[in-house]
C-alpha cells in the first residue's frame, strides 16, 4: 500500500511539472490553432540556465533561497526572450501559410534551440548542486520530499494565478477574444500581435519554472530533456482538451499519475515481460487512445474534423 | 532529378527524350567512378545513403504529399524493414535466408505495421494525426531498445551486428565482385543496387500519381469530405497511402541494414523522421522530382556542414572552438526555418501547388478552361 501512495506522490510531483508545461501547449494553441513544437526545449533552456546561475552562486554564502530565486529570474527572462523571438521569427511570417509550413519551422527552432545548448553547455549531463534541503517527511509510509512539496505548491499557484489572470484581467479578455476570433477581436481594438507575443511570453516563463522544477526533481539537466518533456506535455495538453487550460491541468496531472503508477506496477501486470523502463510508452497509448477515442480531450469542447 | 524536368520540357519530342535518359543514364551509371575516384569512399558512402534516403523520402512523399496525411513515425516503417532484414539474416538467431526473401518480406510487414497505424488514426488530420504518428514510431523505437529481455528478440540498445551482407545469386556485394575481368568495388555495387531500387520506387511512384488511386489520394487531400461524397471510399484509400508508403520504407530499411551490416535501435530516432518529413516538405510536396531533390540535399547538406565546418574553423580561428557535430545540426536547423520562410511551398513545388501558394488557384483554373 506504501508503494501505492509513493506512487501517487511521485504521479503528482511529475504531473504538476506536466501541467505547467501543458499550459504552454494549450495557450498557444488556443490563440493560435499551432502546436508549439518548440515549446519543450524552451524547458530545456530554462533548466540550463537555472542550472547554471545556481552553480556559480553554490558557494556564494547567499541564503538557498535568494540563489534559487535568482536562477528562476535569469531562466524566466531568458525564456522569455526565446519565446518571443520563436513567436517573431518562426511563427508569424507564417500565420497563413499552410499548417505543414510553421510545423517545419518550429522542427527548425527545436534543432537550432536544441544543438545551439549543446554548444553552450556541452553534451555532459550537468548534475544539480545539493544545495537544497533534503528533508523528507512521512505521509501514510511514503515518503515525500519539501522539494516535492514545494513543486507541487508552486506549480498550483502558478497555475493559479495564470487562471485569475485569464478570467479576471483585462489583458486575460483580450487573450480569450482572440482564441474565439481573431479578425473580430482586432475590430474590437485588441492588438493581436501583441496577444500572441504575450501568450508565447506567458508560457515561456511557466516553461523556465518547469524547467528548475525537473532538473531539481531529477538533479540532473540536460541539453536533450526538452524532448520528451515537450512531447509528454503536449500529451498531457491534448488528454485534457488542447486549448482548455483547466484541461491542460486536468490532462498533466493524470498523466503523471499514469506515468508513475503504471512503471510501478506494469512489471506485476504482465508477469514481468514489460519492466518499468517502459515508462515513456503509456504517454504515446494514452495520446493515442485518447485521439481515437475522444479527440476533444477529457474536458475540451468539440474540436473540427480538420484539427 | 534533373532528368524529370527535361523530361517535362521535352514532353513533345520524344527523340530528345531518349536522348536525354541515355546521356542521363550514363551520368548516373559513371557516377561513383567519378565520385569514388574524385572524393574517395566516404562519399561513395554517403552517395549510396542518398539513395536510400530518395526511396524514403518518395515512400513518405505518398503518404504525405500525396494524400496529405502528416506521418511524423515513418522511420518506424524503415525500422521495420531493417530489423526484419537483421534477424532473418545475421547470427543472432542462426538464420540466413536470402535477400529476396527478406526484402519482400520487410516490405509486406512495413505495409501490415502502416495498415496498424493507419486504422486508428483515419478520422484524424493535420497536427494531431503527426502527434499520434509521432508516438507511434517512438513506440516502435521503445520496444526495440527494450525487447531484449526476458526474450531476447532485439538484442536492445547494443543492437545485432554482423548481419549478412546482401548477395545476389552467387554473388556477394561486400566484396569486389569480378565479371568478364572487370572488377566492381563493393561500394559501387551496391550503388546499382539501389539506384536500380530507387529507379524502381520513382517508376512505381509516378505510374501511381497518374493513376486513379493517386488521383483519389489527392482528392482526399484536398477535401476529403468532398472526395468521399464523388464515391472514394476515403477509408481504403487511406490505408493504401499508409501501407504503400510504409512498404517503401520497409524495402529501404532492409537494404539499409544489409548495407551497414549493423542496426541499432538508434538509427530509428524520431530526428531520422524528421529528416525524411524535411526531404518531402523541403522538396516540394508531392512533387516527385522535388521530392528526390530533397532527399538528396538534405542527405549530402549535413555532410558537407560535418566535414567543412572543422576545417573553416580551423581556418579562422586557428583551432575548433565550437563542436563540429552541434553546429552542422544548428545549420540544418536554420537552413530548415529560412527555407520555410522563404519558400514555404518547397524547393520545386509542383505546379498545381505552387498555384495554390500564390493564392490564385480559382482564377488560373477559369482563365485555362476559358
Amino acid at each position: 500500500m506504501d508503494i501505492f501512495i509513493q506512487q501517487i506522490i511521485n504521479g503528482l510531483v511529475l504531473g504538476s511539472i506536466y501541467a505547467l508545461v501543458a499550459l504552454g501547449y494549450t495557450m498557444v494553441y488556443g490563440i493560435m490553432g499551432l502546436i508549439n513544437f518548440a515549446h519543450g526545449e524552451v524547458v530545456m533552456i530554462g533548466a540550463m540556465v537555472a542550472l547554471t546561475v545556481i552553480k556559480l552562486l553554490a558557494n556564494s554564502g547567499l541564503p538557498v533561497f535568494i540563489i534559487i530565486l535568482l536562477a528562476l529570474a535569469a531562466a524566466a527572462v531568458v525564456c522569455m526572450a526565446v519565446g518571443f523571438s520563436i513567436e517573431r521569427i518562426a511563427y508569424r511570417p507564417l500565420r497563413h501559410a499552410p499548417k505543414l509550413a510553421p510545423l517545419i519551422t518550429a522542427i527548425g527552432v527545436s534543432i537550432v534551440l536544441q544543438n545551439l545548448s549543446m554548444l553552450i553547455w556541452g553534451r555532459n549531463y550537468h548534475a544539480f548542486p545539493p544545495i537544497l534541503p533534503t528533508s523528507a517527511h512521512d505521509v501514510f509510509g511514503a515518503t515525500i520530499t519539501t522539494l516535492q512539496v514545494a513543486i507541487v505548491l508552486i506549480a498550483t499557484l502558478m497555475m493559479a494565478g495564470l487562471i485569475v489572470l485569464i478570467h479576471r484581467t483585462r489583458l486575460g479578455r483580450a487573450m480569450r477574444a482572440t482564441s474565439e476570433n481573431p479578425s473580430i477581436a482586432q475590430l474590437m481594438g485588441v492588438n493581436i500581435n501583441q496577444i500572441i507575443s504575450i501568450t508565447f511570453i506567458i508560457g515561456s516563463a511557466l516553461a523556465a519554472v518547469a524547467g528548475l522544477m525537473v532538473s531539481a526533481n531529477y538533479s540532473i539537466a540536460h541539453y536533450y530533456m526538452g524532448f520528451m518533456l515537450g512531447l509528454k506535455a503536449f500529451t498531457a495538453a491534448v488528454l485534457g482538451g488542447i486549448g482548455n487550460i483547466a484541461g491542460a491541468v486536468l490532462g498533466g496531472i493524470l498523466l503523471g499519475l499514469i506515468e508513475s503508477l503504471g512503471a510501478g506496477y506494469i512489471g506485476d501486470l504482465t508477469g514481468g515481460f514489460l519492466g518499468s523502463h517502459y515508462q515513456d510508452i503509456f504517454a504515446f497509448f494514452v495520446l493515442i487512445g485518447v485521439l481515437i477515442f475522444r479527440p476533444s480531450g477529457l474536458v475540451g469542447e468539440k474540436v473540427s474534423e480538420r484539427a | 532529378m534533373t532528368s524529370m524536368s527535361s523530361l517535362n520540357a521535352l514532353r513533345t519530342d520524344k527523340r530528345m527524350v531518349i536522348a536525354a535518359t541515355v546521356i542521363m543514364g550514363i551520368a548516373l551509371a559513371v557516377l561513383p567512378f567519378i565520385i569514388g575516384s574524385g572524393l574517395g569512399n566516404s562519399w561513395l558512402r554517403i552517395l549510396n545513403f542518398a539513395l536510400l534516403y530518395i526511396m524514403l523520402a518518395l515512400g513518405l512523399n505518398i503518404v504525405v504529399g500525396f494524400a496529405g496525411l502528416l506521418d511524423l513515425g515513418y522511420i518506424a516503417f524503415y525500422a521495420v524493414g531493417a530489423y526484419l532484414y537483421a534477424l532473418l539474416a545475421s547470427p543472432h538467431f542462426g538464420l540466413h535466408l536470402p535477400v529476396w526473401v527478406i526484402i519482400p518480406a520487410g516490405a509486406a510487414l512495413a505495409g501490415i505495421f502502416g495498415a496498424l497505424l493507419g486504422a486508428p488514426t483515419l478520422r484524424l488530420r493535420g497536427d494531431y494525426l503527426a502527434i499520434v504518428t509521432l508516438g507511434f514510431g517512438e513506440i516502435v523505437r521503445i520496444f526495440l531498445n527494450n525487447l531484449n529481455a526476458p526474450v531476447n528478440i532485439t538484442n536492445g540498445p547494443q543492437g545485432i551486428s554482423g548481419i549478412d551482407p546482401i548477395h545476389l545469386g552467387g554473388f556477394t556485394l561486400a566484396k569486389p565482385i569480378s565479371l568478364f575481368g572487370f572488377t566492381l568495388p563493393s561500394l559501387h555495387a551496391y550503388y546499382y543496387l539501389f539506384l536500380a531500387l530507387a529507379l524502381f520506387i520513382v517508376f512505381v511512384t509516378i505510374r501511381l500519381e497518374n493513376s486513379r488511386i493517386g488521383r483519389a489520394w489527392v482528392a482526399i487531400r484536398e477535401d476529403e469530405i468532398a472526395a468521399k461524397s464523388c464515391g472514394i471510399n476515403t477509408r481504403n484509400i487511406k490505408l493504401l497511402a499508409f501501407t504503400m508508403g510504409a512498404s517503401f520504407g520497409g524495402v529501404a530499411g532492409g537494404l539499409f541494414a544489409g548495407f551497414q551490416g549493423f542496426v541499432s535501435p538508434e538509427s530509428f530516432n524520431l530526428m531520422e523522421s524528421v529528416m525524411v518529413l524535411c526531404m518531402v516538405v523541403l522538396g516540394g510536396m508531392g512533387n516527385i522530382p522535388g521530392v528526390i531533390l530533397g532527399g538528396i540535399l538534405l542527405t549530402i547538406l549535413p555532410e558537407i556542414f560535418r566535414h567543412g565546418s572543422g576545417p573553416v574553423q580551423v581556418a579562422i580561428f586557428g583551432k575548433i572552438l565550437l563542436d563540429p557535430e552541434a553546429l552542422r545540426m544548428l545549420l540544418f536547423g536554420l537552413a530548415l526555418i529560412v527555407v520555410m520562410l522563404y519558400r514555404p511551398a518547397g524547393l520545386w513545388p509542383s505546379t498545381t501547388r505552387r498555384r495554390e501558394f500564390r493564392g490564385d488557384s480559382t482564377n488560373d483554373v477559369l482563365k485555362e478552361g476559358e
